[in-house]
């Protein structure tokens, strides 16, 4: 079998009890293999341990059982070759956003002409020319994440994690959000991980959707979503798209319907 | 307002005898004496200096301490009980002992202001820095920092614009530290100078010195302010 960009192999996940409770698995055994260039979405009720997971692939937890593997390489920490967006909004509000853009590329010790080049065009890609000079508080949410989007590319990442970047904007921001994403990744086609609670955004952009069950998380659903690119965002009025959000919304109503 | 219009009532009033509050006017009077005639230029320049060197050491040796502190669990446990701890003491109780340690020379006066300040700044720092936002701290690990470019490229930016405002405050501090070491065994100074009217029985020349130190104060807090507005634009509201 040829090595997978990201395997996730018996990874399961017990928070030690707080003061007074009991132990919280949030996570019983999972098994997941991403090919190269998939667009993969995980979808799940909230608190069923999506966070958990992606953490546990970015290396900012560890699994109390079983490993994560990338490109073949055991994760033991935190590195340049997962990027990640996370939901709140973690921008360096001292760094203006061109100089967020690059932080990961001074990290390598990038000369500067080159870091200048890239920079340049990512700030073309995510439609922010003239605001190179902005700091984060002058910027709006969707713009903020945007920029953490280009911040994680610019790092040209092996997988690019992100964890409900658009769950805090507008119904409006999100849909444009969405394309943008799309398209920046109908270009490259570099391997994704997007976590969401939202059905339309799940299928709307991955290639491959899995949905987790309730707490404790496991995965109980692995839906292909054969949908051609490039996509337009009247497809999710058509027929294809509604089909795949029928059959995602009975398999998460069942899990809402166990926590709420 | 309210104050100087109370004072003069007292005063010009009556109720008050001279040789306990002196009139505004007897102290512009004896104010301006005590610059032209007695060298009080060179009084308020050495507060100044004593306040600033003793400051200026302590920053240096506190915030990267405190920096350390925050940043680091291991350094934290090994310092946060002695600091704590020496926080408490007063700065002005160390004035006998650093009096015979040290002298009544300028190393005793820079003593004082020290002690008074190093401990707060280290503990400030070390709480603000061990605030920084722990999700911006991930962010830089998923972009490849080490540790060390955590606390360079993190920590210490995000804890910049607080760290100015900690010494802001603790500079506002010393200046009281430094009054105190001048009023005993000195021989320039705000606070000496006092002393010196006391003797005579000068309020005016008292009122006037104090007056000076809150201007200084004051001013002193502007430039740190402006200063930090121009230094931190980012983290204004
Ligand atoms: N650091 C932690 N300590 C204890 N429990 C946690 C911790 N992080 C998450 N949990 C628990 O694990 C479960 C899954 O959380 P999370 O992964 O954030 O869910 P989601 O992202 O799907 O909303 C929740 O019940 C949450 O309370
Ligand atoms: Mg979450």
């Amino acid at each position: 079998m040829s090595t997978a960009a990201v395997n996730i192999a018996g990874v399961e996940r017990i928070f030690p009890a707080q003061a007074g409770g009991s132990p919280v698995t949030a996570l019983t055994p999972i098994d997941i293999h991403v090919k190269e260039n998939d667009f993969v979405t995980i979808l799940g009720p909230s608190g069923c341990g999506k966070s958990t997971l992606l953490r546990i692939v970015a290396g900012l937890d560890e699994p109390t059982n079983g490993l994560v593997e990338i490109r073949g390489d055991v994760v033991v920490g935190p590195g340049a070759d997962r990027g990640m967006v996370f939901q709140s909004y973690t921008l360096f509000p001292w760094l203006t956003v061109e100089r967020n853009i690059e932080f990961g590329l001074r990290e390598k010790g990038m000369p500067a002409g080159e870091r200048r080049d890239i920079v340049r065009d990512y700030i073309a890609k995510i439609g922010l020319t003239g605001f190179e000079n902005h700091y984060p508080k002058q910027l709006s949410g969707g713009m903020q994440q945007r920029v953490a989007i280009a911040r994680a590319l610019a790092n040209d990442p092996a997988i690019l994690l992100l964890d409900e970047p658009f769950g805090a904007l507008d119904h409006q921001t999100r849909g444009l959000m969405q394309e943008l994403l799309l398209n920046i990744w109908e270009a490259d086609r570099k391997t994704v991980l997007f976590v969401t609670h939202d059905i339309e955004e799940a299928i709307f952009l991955g290639s491959r959707c899995l949905v987790m069950s309730a707490r404790p998380g496991r995965i109980k659903a692995d839906i292909s979503i054969p949908l051609p690119h490039p996509r337009h965002y009247r497809m999710k009025a058509e027929p294809g798209f509604l089909d795949l959000k029928v059959r995602l919304t009975d398999e998460i109503r069942e899990e809402a319907m166990k926590v709420a | 307002m309210l104050f100087v219009a109370g004072w003069s009532l007292a005063t010009y009033g009556g109720y008050v005898s001279p040789i306990f509050l002196a009139s505004p006017t007897r102290m512009i009077e004896e104010g301006w004496l005590l610059l032209t005639r007695f060298g009080f230029m060179h009084d308020i320049g050495m507060t100044i200096w004593r306040v600033v060197g003793g400051f200026v050491l302590a920053a240096i040796v506190a915030v990267p301490l405190g920096i350390a502190m925050g940043a680091w669990k291991t350094v934290e446990a090994f310092f946060e009980p002695f600091v704590s701890f020496a926080r408490y003491l007063p700065a002005s109780a160390f004035i006998p002992l650093l009096i015979l340690w040290a002298g009544i020379g300028e190393a005793q006066k820079l003593l004082v202001i020290f002690i008074g300040s190093v401990f707060q700044i280290i503990l400030m720092v070390a709480v603000t820095v061990g605030q920084t936002r722990r999700d911006l701290v991930e962010a830089a690990y998923t972009l490849g920092s080490s540790d060390a470019s955590v606390v360079w490229r993190v920590l210490l930016p995000a804890s910049a614009p607080q760290i100015a405002e900690t010494l802001r405050l603790v500079l506002g501090w010393a200046w009281t530290y430094v009054i105190v070491a001048e009023l005993i065994g000195s021989s320039s100074g705000i606070g000496h100078m006092i002393v010196d009217s006391q003797a005579l029985l000068n309020t005016g020349q008292i009122i006037f010195g104090i007056i000076v130190i809150g201007l200084i104060g004051l001013v002193s807090d502007f430039l740190f302010k402006a200063a930090n507005r121009r230094l931190f634009p980012w983290s204004l509201a």
